[in-house]
């Protein structure tokens, strides 16, 4: 009996082990490996890889727009998100607003990556714009048309739109959940003190909402540093819309120079170490409190 | 009277303000629907938003862009492809991550909080860190370009995840049943079976669906690990191989992704509460 309760477990969690150790542990350790060797794995570089992303022109690119990704995109979908939350808890109709809202979350990127390729259409002047945008930019204030994609100065904004268009409605629900966790005679005993609204949503809510929008917006910049299939499916980082991870993925597949994929997917991960350690000291907090 | 009037109209920018958004919100999927429908002549002629004049003018509308792309096109093996690769990917990590999520909630053995400290580490591993050298050991097995390829792949993928929300799933099941089960003589393995999983139907389901919407919009696992095999090509990669080929042939694509997005749609609607409640579970996946 005592030799059972002890090789029990291991049976529980043992094909979970081997599988994490396959395709996490093993290959993690393996790509840091190779981010020392050449393009063919064959000769040791030492730092040169790393020198080659933080000095190459590509790379200089690929970063700048992650910042601006992180930036933007994360700033834009927490306080939408927040503020849609707040505001939609005070209607009858809240549920399908949030729906209209939350709805992209269930497609893939890819396919939204058509449905935006389509909002953004291009047509040379004096023929039809089929593309929303340049309907409405076109068709309604007698603009240009615009190549959204295309022009350098609008690129990334349209791009990150995308993102912001899926992501805004997962941190919605999160955060509604959250508001409607805050008693409401604390909001109420607020107003009656005679707050007004903005008040209550600055010291009040705001502060209530700390910690939850703290989880939001680390979640927010992980997916943000590894945002992918919209811009390879969108542009693939052409006219200056490139980051990190469709870099990587060129390095991989059409450079196939090992060497600097590998390094890149470490530089990914440094990035993302420190919303690691986050985690585990958070879960580490809850298990304290269980 | 005039107070509710009042009432009414300092809550007029809340609703402006709502709908206004939901509506924006919606307006570039229905834009794609609505093409999707539309001939091809029309497609090229007049912006989707023309319909809106005469929306129920039946003769406007066509299936044949349907019919295109799931014969000539190859949606429909494409479809078939993504059930044969998402089912089972959601599936097998869900199994697997039940079995060691309970020995982490209700078990004693040496290490396990470090065990789970370092699953919890995983979580945020992103893919990028491990597809070289997957894919090498792939090409040397002959497992790329194979479904038992991509099923296990996500099940690696998946398992940090799956293991993390059971485990705070099954943990905050009140200890007395256990301890009243053992006492009746039950097995570690019964109280598994027949306790804890039918508790944890809710959580299953919530894990389940976000395992499955995760693996059907996957675009870059099936990119690297079934690469250029048309044969085994989910959805994801089809479309985005037709975006290339297709170019300006918006009545086509559109109809495609829309295909891309029926089975998620339904899903999502017909199951969005657990969905809600998976990602409320805690939603930091790598």
């Amino acid at each position: 009996m005592r030799w059972k309760s002890r090789v029990a477990p291991w049976l529980y969690i043992g094909p979970t082990l081997l599988i994490l150790g396959a395709y996490l542990v093993y290959p993690a350790l393996s790509t840091l490996y190779l981010s020392f060797f050449d393009k063919r794995s064959d000769s040791f570089v030492g730092l040169e890889n790393y020198r080659w992303v933080f000095t190459s022109s590509a790379m200089h690119i690929a970063f700048r727009n992650n910042l601006l990704w992180i930036v933007l995109f994360t700033g834009l979908t927490v306080s939408l998100g927040l503020v849609l939350a707040v505001m939609a808890d005070r209607v009858r109709y809240e549920s399908p607003v949030k729906s209209a809202i939350f709805l992209p979350m269930a497609i893939s990127f890819v396919g939204a990556g058509v449905i935006w390729l389509f909002v953004y259409a291009f047509r040379p002047p004096d023929t039809p714009q089929i593309g929303l945008l340049n309907g409405v930019w076109a068709g309604l204030f007698h603009r240009e048309p615009v190549g959204w994609l295309q022009n350098r100065a609008t690129n990334n904004f349209a791009l990150i739109a995308v993102g912001v268009w899926i992501w805004t409605g997962f941190c919605m629900v999160i955060l509604s959940a959250a508001y409607k966790g805050i008693p409401r005679e604390l909001l109420e005993a607020a107003r009656v003190d005679g707050a007004n609204e903005w008040q209550v949503f600055w010291k009040i809510i705001i502060p209530a909402m700390k910690p939850t929008l703290a989880v939001v917006t680390t979640t927010m910049i992980i997916n943000v540093l590894k945002v992918f299939d919209i811009v390879y499916v969108m542009t693939n980082g052409n006219y200056d819309t490139e980051v990190i991870a469709n870099r990587m993925y060129k390095e991989m597949f059409h450079f196939r120079h090992f060497g600097r994929a590998s390094a890149i997917a470490i530089v990914l991960l440094l990035a993302i170490v420190p919303v690691m350690v986050v985690n585990i000291r958070r879960f580490q907090e809850q298990e304290a409190l269980r | 009277m005039r107070e509710h009037v009042a009432r009414v109209l300092s809550r007029l920018p809340l609703h402006l303000v709502l709908i206004g958004v939901a509506l924006l919100w919606l307006t570039p999927s229905v834009g794609l629907w609505v093409s999707s429908f539309r001939p091809p002549d029309a497609v090229f002629r007049t912006g989707w938003w023309t319909v809106l004049t005469r929306p129920f003018d039946l003769s406007q509308y066509t299936l044949q862009n349907y019919r295109e792309i799931l014969t000539a096109q190859g949606m429909a093996m494409a479809f078939r492809n993504s059930l044969f690769i998402t089912i089972p990917s959601t599936l097998i990590p869900i199994a697997i991550a039940a079995f060691a999520a309970y020995a982490f909630a209700w078990m004693e053995f040496p290490g396990r909080q470090a065990l789970f400290v370092i699953v919890v580490g995983l979580l945020v591993v992103p893919l990028q860190m491990t597809l070289i050298p997957l894919l090498r050991v792939y090409n040397r097995l002959g497992l790329a370009g194979t479904y038992i390829g991509i099923w296990l792949a996500h099940t690696g993928y998946g398992l940090p995840f799956a293991v993390y929300l059971l485990r705070n799933f099954f943990g905050a099941l009140p200890r007395d049943i256990f301890e009243s089960a053992y006492l009746d003589g039950a097995s570690e393995l019964t109280a598994f079976l027949r306790l804890a999983l039918p508790l944890s139907v809710p959580a299953l389901a919530s894990l389940a669906i976000f395992q499955f919407l995760w693996v059907w919009n996957d675009l870059l696992v099936a990119l690297i690990y079934l690469g250029g095999t048309e044969q085994v090509a989910p959805l994801t990669l089809k479309l985005s191989s037709l975006i290339n080929s297709l170019g300006q042939n918006w009545h086509l694509l559109t109809a495609a992704a829309f295909v891309s997005m029926a089975l998620p749609l339904v899903v999502f609607f017909s199951l969005q509460r657990y969905f809600v409640r998976g990602i409320l579970a805690g939603s930091v996946k790598g």
